[in-house]
């Protein structure tokens, strides 16, 4: 099964359709229906190797990086359905791309313009941060 | 009042006279500006004061007339100001130790919260008194902050930390603790109540067994302070500790509570300025209680703040307060239990303050952002008590934690807000 994140599913298109949420109900509710579009991940993926630690919620991340085509792909998964969520609009900015494209996206204004910008605060103990720490470390390998 | 400890609880007695009328409420409310405010364009419901509780203006005024006014270093200065800084400083170990009806204010130190009490006992009185083999209680509903400072003290030392258990519904297993103390320990730490479950411990019996058995009690009283008096030749312990955040006091600032003659046997914890008597290349000999522990210049601000709560308490109505606060928890759990999908969490008997519990399936951190947004503030997670989440087989809760200025009004719009959170997840 393809994964739409990254190709038909785009920070742009997100950046869009949360445009027009204009109350928090419509916006998470938005946020949770996008997690419960991410590919599934395999159980057996589940392992602590995959686990990021230091999180409330716990957040699995699976790196592929294609030679061919120089992308890199993600399988992510959460416990929790906002953070979910938000790691389905990290796949919107991140899955399908090159090394170079993942470094050079900000992905602070991105979450600034969709005003979820608190939970990348590491505070938020998420584990959203710890992931896209994790994905920018795994494009500058690399790249 | 003065509450004892096994013979209370709250959640039962709500007949006597009338808790906190509308009209006083608001006024209580009042005093508090943090509460005065929106979040998410929703007006602020705290439900988060066993993490740290808000301030009165009384304490907010008290921090800011010292730094405006009196700001001086304590102990030490030969002018007016420093005068009056150490007088501040000084009346509110005094108040403090009447507070708790302490022996005498020397036996109160002066620490940066309960964590920093527990660390300075482990630390001093458990390094000269225990050795290997030696073994220490805690039950398993202890805060982190009961745990890791004995399990480091057991790695110096060679000494064994031994668990009382504690049962489903969220209580201690008093047959077993029985038991332990046949093995005379020589030292019990628990906590007076469970900040992740709101268990309320009969520590005053407790401390009476131990005592039986030889053993000297630490009670962790961060929990308890918020919500009565507590007089600790009452319960009779050894020590006990707590923090000023919880109590309607500044961060930052907290207090250890010893007998005498356990302070005075005990070697100093941190060397500096203000802890010695005289300093020598060949002998430095250390202050009198309780500066023996104080090194360093102090919290001033903190303790001015910290007696400036105390005595906000005192001038008020705390029989109300307590009446008030049973009446909140009885009903929160009352919702709580007709709310299909709710599991309670920490059913004990008698509890203070804390409805923890689980919604379906959800997560707790999924709940916890969905309520905030609808501007109530909870805790979720384990609470810094990893062994209870563990033995209960869940990696946390949402947790609901109630001050005196809350209102049944709030605790219906949690509810409310609830039911919301279900048509989310
Ligand atoms: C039961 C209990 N013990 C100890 C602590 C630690 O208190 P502090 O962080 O103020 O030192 C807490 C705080 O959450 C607590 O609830």
């Amino acid at each position: 099964m393809g994964n739409p994140f990254g190709s038909e599913i785009t920070s742009d298109i997100l950046l869009d359709d949360i445009g027009f949420l204009d109350d928090w109900e419509t916006r998470y509710r938005y946020i949770i229906d996008l997690g419960k579009r991410l590919p599934e991940m395999s159980e057996s993926l589940k392992i602590p190797e995959t686990l990021l630690g230091g999180c409330q919620s716990q957040v699995w991340i699976v790196p592929h990086f294609e030679n061919a085509t120089r992308t890199l792909t993600f399988e992510v998964d959460s416990d929790a359905f906002i953070v979910k969520g938000l790691l389905a609009m990290v796949m919107a900015a991140y899955n399908q791309k090159t090394p170079e494209q993942i470094l050079q996206f900000d992905i602070e204004h991105y979450f600034a313009e969709t005003g979820l910008l608190r939970h990348l605060s590491p505070t938020r103990g998420n584990g959203l941060k710890s992931m896209v720490k994790r994905i920018q470390g795994v494009a500058k390998e690399n790249s | 009042m003065a509450r004892v400890d096994t013979s209370t609880s709250m959640g039962t007695n709500l007949s006597a006279s009338a808790p906190l009328d509308e009209s006083e409420l608001n006024a209580l409310r009042e005093q508090f500006p943090t509460l005065q405010q929106s979040v998410h364009g929703k007006p602020l419901i705290y439900f988060d004061n066993a993490a740290t509780t808000q301030k009165p203006r009384a304490v907010i005024d008290a921090l800011q007339q010292y730094y405006c006014n009196d700001n001086s270093n304590v102990h030490r200065g030969a002018h007016l100001l420093a005068d009056r800084a150490t007088q501040g400083f000084e009346e509110a170990r005094i108040a403090l130790a009447k507070y708790l009806n302490a022996e005498a204010a020397e036996q109160i130190i002066w620490t940066r919260g309960t964590t920093e009490s527990i660390n300075l006992v482990a630390q001093t009185w458990g390094r000269s008194q225990l050795s290997k083999g030696d073994e220490i209680l805690v039950s398993a509903m202890e805060h982190h902050a009961n745990i890791v400072p004995w399990q480091l003290l057991c790695e110096a030392t060679g000494a064994l930390l031994k668990v009382i258990p504690v049962s489903g519904d969220g209580e201690l297993d008093l047959e077993v603790y029985a038991n332990l103390l046949t093995r005379r320990p020589k030292l019990v730490a628990i906590t007076h109540v469970s900040n992740a479950l709101g268990t309320i411990n009969p520590v005053k019996q407790l401390t009476e067994q131990a005592h039986a058995a030889g053993a000297t009690v630490l009670i962790d009283g961060a929990q308890a302070m918020p919500h009565w008096q507590v007089d600790v030749q009452d319960i009779g312990c050894d020590f006990y500790a707590f923090s000023g955040h919880k109590m309607f006091g500044p961060t930052g600032i907290g207090a250890l509570y010893g007998k005498r003659r356990l302070l005075e046997a005990m070697p100093p914890w941190h060397g500096g300025g203000e802890m010695i008597a005289r300093v020598s290349f060949e002998k430095t000999t250390y202050n009198e209680l309780p500066y023996k522990f104080e090194a360093g210049t102090p919290h001033i601000a903190g303790v001015i703040g910290l007696g400036a709560a105390v005595q906000w308490l005192n001038a008020q109505n705390r029989e109300a307060f307590c009446r008030h606060e049973d009446s909140l928890l009885a009903y929160a759990h009352a919702q709580a239990d007709d709310f299909k999908g709710i599991t309670r969490i920490g059913r004990a008997r008698h509890k203070a303050g804390v409805l923890s519990f689980l919604l379906n399936q959800s997560h707790p951190q999924d709940v916890g952002t969905l309520l905030d947004q609808q501007g109530i503030a909870v805790r979720t997670g384990h609470h810094c008590a990893m062994p209870i989440m563990d033995q209960y087989r869940i990696p946390g809760t949402v947790r609901a934690s109630f001050a005196f200025y809350n209102t049944h009004q709030e605790v219906d719009a949690l509810f409310r807000a609830l039911h919301k959170v279900v048509s989310f997840l």
